[in-house]
């Protein structure tokens, strides 16, 4: 393997201006207003938010970097910087080659545009020109396994034909440095499968250095052949795959907590998750709980503009990111307001580390999801005297249907 | 350990002064085409007439504007029949117009593609350009065959028209790429944009020629709008009803490459933080 350097990054930070809530000027006349009325302070209502300070590490050629880190840890903003489209606001990176990133799939695609409009459109939105994309045109349209659509508009094609379009696209950018976020998640098993060997093609045949962002322990450790872990902005620890994700898993569990404050959704969406609860049966707080012990999950959540046929969701996943339960709300007409709901959770097997999925749903429309987030462990020792053992995963079914009800706002 | 030459890229934190970075745009020049030609193609797909909206817009236009100024108000258009005058004025103010509109939207209606891709972000609003160039070169080719039904040869002028449109360029992108950079902090732009042209083109001698504005002082205040000399060039250009004075071309002129200038300014020390803010 090269010994040549690919990616340096020197003391990079990143700091966001938060608005508070309330005080924040969206509007010209808002802004006007609040600098008539505070006209020697700019904008008194920002907190800074710092995203990544002191980030330093080197890339090889010819590397897969799996980077890794729990939600908010600063892994999208990394990638961002480093693909150029958003400045670091500390620091100075190198990169020695061409950067081609993949940061969502389908970004720039159209729906009313055909599958051979959108690969020129999306080809050339990615960097490459007319002649490189024609060139690699026959490829792209074989790895999509769209060639009786071509011409068909690609609102018309199954959401699979889709996501391997956009994906073979990018994959297809020959840049010296490939930066990918986690964007297989959108796909089946079929299409990770294969965006993986393309990238496994990509890294280990052509020496391009990728860069990829996985909550799927299992496919960092296929695809990877180093590893960086990120936390609260900060590298924690960069080397061999094992080692890192071993620290990973530490990390994630030393951070067992009972409640987890929830990330803002879409802008402007009429509802918004804000926490979820863990406590036992007694009513305590809590985050790990006893093989065979029923535990009780508070989803608390924000309704902003009045809804009908809400559903509330929570779901846990292993931390490989494969979902083992689901449990909904009964659906229901909700004023705006905040609210909660309450689940009762029995897992059957013990299980080390376990994820949460939390969704809200108006008339089977999601309205807000984010997974990953916060998390529980079941514990090996069994509760009561009875021999319990079970470990492992398996999808479980649930019947419940909890009300939602309203909860005095704080 | 053996590094190349030197690194390709360096990423450093935004300064206050951003250079234009001409190579950068010159490696995503087909993106332009791919962002014109998309906008193009959009636009009248799933419509029955498709692109014969881009002759009937002004060619409708042209005649409201006919029959209020020509016919309801009476005024002068210097013996032209009234649609033709006022069809070229509509083509030259289109241009404009529409360059105008889609470069102030062009950063906020393409949100996800700033927030998500790298490339050039002063393409998106260059496009714009490109888009009513296009439209422009359609109605032209429709003019013809106007004035061809009129009878009214096209003046010698003609060859002029190349540089008040390239003035017409410049000033629509100069201040879109000011509104543009402005609405991706602030979407009240977008919302003020449509009215305040729509002031300007009754500001400007579209629907009407400049010597219906009294002579003195309110033609002078009048001629401080640099569209005015600009359309009333274009037309008498094409026309052949008379010629521009070199004073005003030149003070056209002047506004419009500094005002392009500024706006690529302004625009480029925003633009890396549009995708933290959009």
């Amino acid at each position: 393997m090269s010994s040549e350097l690919a990616i340096s990054v020197r003391g990079v930070g990143k700091t966001f201006q938060i608005a508070r809530p309330q005080a924040r000027s969206t509007t010209l006349a808002e802004l006007l207003i609040s600098r008539l009325r505070r006209p020697l302070r700019a904008d008194t209502a920002t907190t800074d938010f710092e995203a990544l300070r002191d980030v330093d590490f080197e890339v090889k050629r010819g590397t897969v970097l799996g980077i890794v880190g729990r939600n908010g840890a600063g892994k999208s903003t990394l990638l961002k910087i480093l693909s150029q489209i958003t400045p670091p606001t500390r620091g100075e990176i190198d990169l020695y080659g061409r950067v081609g990133s993949l940061l969502e799939v389908g970004t720039g695609f159209h729906p009313e545009l055909t599958g051979r409009e959108n690969i020129y459109l999306n080809g050339a939105i990615l960097g490459m020109n007319r002649r490189e994309i024609a060139r690699e045109f026959d490829s792209i349209v074989a790895f999509a396994e769209i060639e009786e659509f071509l011409d068909t508009p690609v609102k018309r094609y199954s959401s699979g034909m889709y996501v391997r379009l956009a994906f073979a696209v990018a994959a297809h950018l020959r840049t010296e440095i490939l930066i990918v976020d986690e964007v297989l998640a959108v796909g089946d098993l079929a299409f990770q499968r294969k965006c993986l060997g393309k990238m496994d093609e990509v890294a280990h045949q052509e020496g391009t250095t990728v860069l990829f962002v996985s909550h799927q322990l299992s496919t960092v450790r296929k695809l990877c052949t180093e590893a960086l872990l990120l936390d609260r902005g900060s590298v924690v620890m960069q080397g061999g795959v094992e080692a890192v994700l071993a620290r990973y898993l530490q990390i994630n569990t030393e951070a067992l907590v009972a409640t987890t404050e929830l990330p803002p959704g879409v802008a402007n969406a009429p509802a918004r998750a804000r926490a979820v609860h863990t406590f036992n049966l007694g009513g305590e707080p809590s985050g790990q709980f006893l093989l065979g012990e029923p535990w009780r999950i508070r989803l608390d959540f924000e309704i902003t503009s009045a809804l009908t046929h809400v559903i509330a969701a929570a779901g846990l996943r292993s931390i490989d990111g494969t979902p083992l339960i689901t449990w909904w709300s009964a659906p229901q007409d909700l004023a705006s307001g905040q609210y909660s709901v309450e689940f009762l959770c029995e897992v059957p097997f013990s299980a080390g580390l376990l994820n949460f999925a939390i969704g809200i749903s108006a008339h089977e429309r999601s309205i807000y999801y984010v997974e990953g987030v916060g998390s529980v462990t079941i514990s090996e020792v069994a509760v009561g005297e009875q021999p319990l053992r079970a470990s492992g995963t398996g999808v479980l079914a649930s019947t419940q249907r909890p009300p939602i009800t309203p909860r005095a706002s704080l | 350990m053996s590094t190349p030459a030197g690194p390709l890229v360096r990423i450093r934190p935004p300064g206050r002064w951003e250079a234009l970075n001409l190579s950068a745009l010159w490696r995503f020049r087909d993106l332009l085409w791919a962002l014109a030609l998309r906008d193009i193609k959009l636009r009248y797909r799933q419509t029955v007439l498709g692109v014969l909206w881009v002759v009937l817009q002004p060619l409708l236009g042209a005649g409201i504007f006919a029959f209020v100024f020509g016919r309801i108000a009476k005024l002068d258009s210097g013996g032209v029949p009234y649609v033709l005058f006022t069809y070229v004025g509509l083509l030259a103010w289109n241009l404009f117009s529409t360059t105008a509109t889609k470069a102030t939207t062009a950063l906020v209606s393409n949100a996800s593609l700033v927030s998500k891709v790298a490339f050039p972000r002063l393409l998106l609003p260059l496009s714009a350009a490109v888009s009513g160039l296009v439209d422009f070169a359609v109605g032209l080719a429709a003019g013809i065959i106007l004035f061809a039904i009129a009878g009214w040869p096209p003046g010698l002028g003609l060859v002029v028209a190349p540089f008040w449109l390239v003035l017409l360029l410049l000033l629509a992108l100069g201040g879109g790429l000011i509104a543009g950079a402005l609405a991706v902090a602030y979407r009240d732009v977008v919302h003020v944009m449509p009215v305040a042209l729509q002031l300007l083109l009754y500001a400007s001698p579209v629907g009407y020629a400049i010597s219906a504005i009294p002579e003195g002082w309110p033609r002078t205040l009048y001629q401080l709008n640099p569209l005015a000399a600009m359309i009333e060039g274009f037309r008498t250009g094409v026309l052949g009803t008379g010629a521009s004075d070199v004073k005003t071309a030149l003070y056209a002129a002047a506004t419009a490459v500094v005002l392009f200038i500024a706006g690529l300014v302004f625009f480029r020390r925003r633009e890396r933080q549009f995708a933290d803010v959009i």
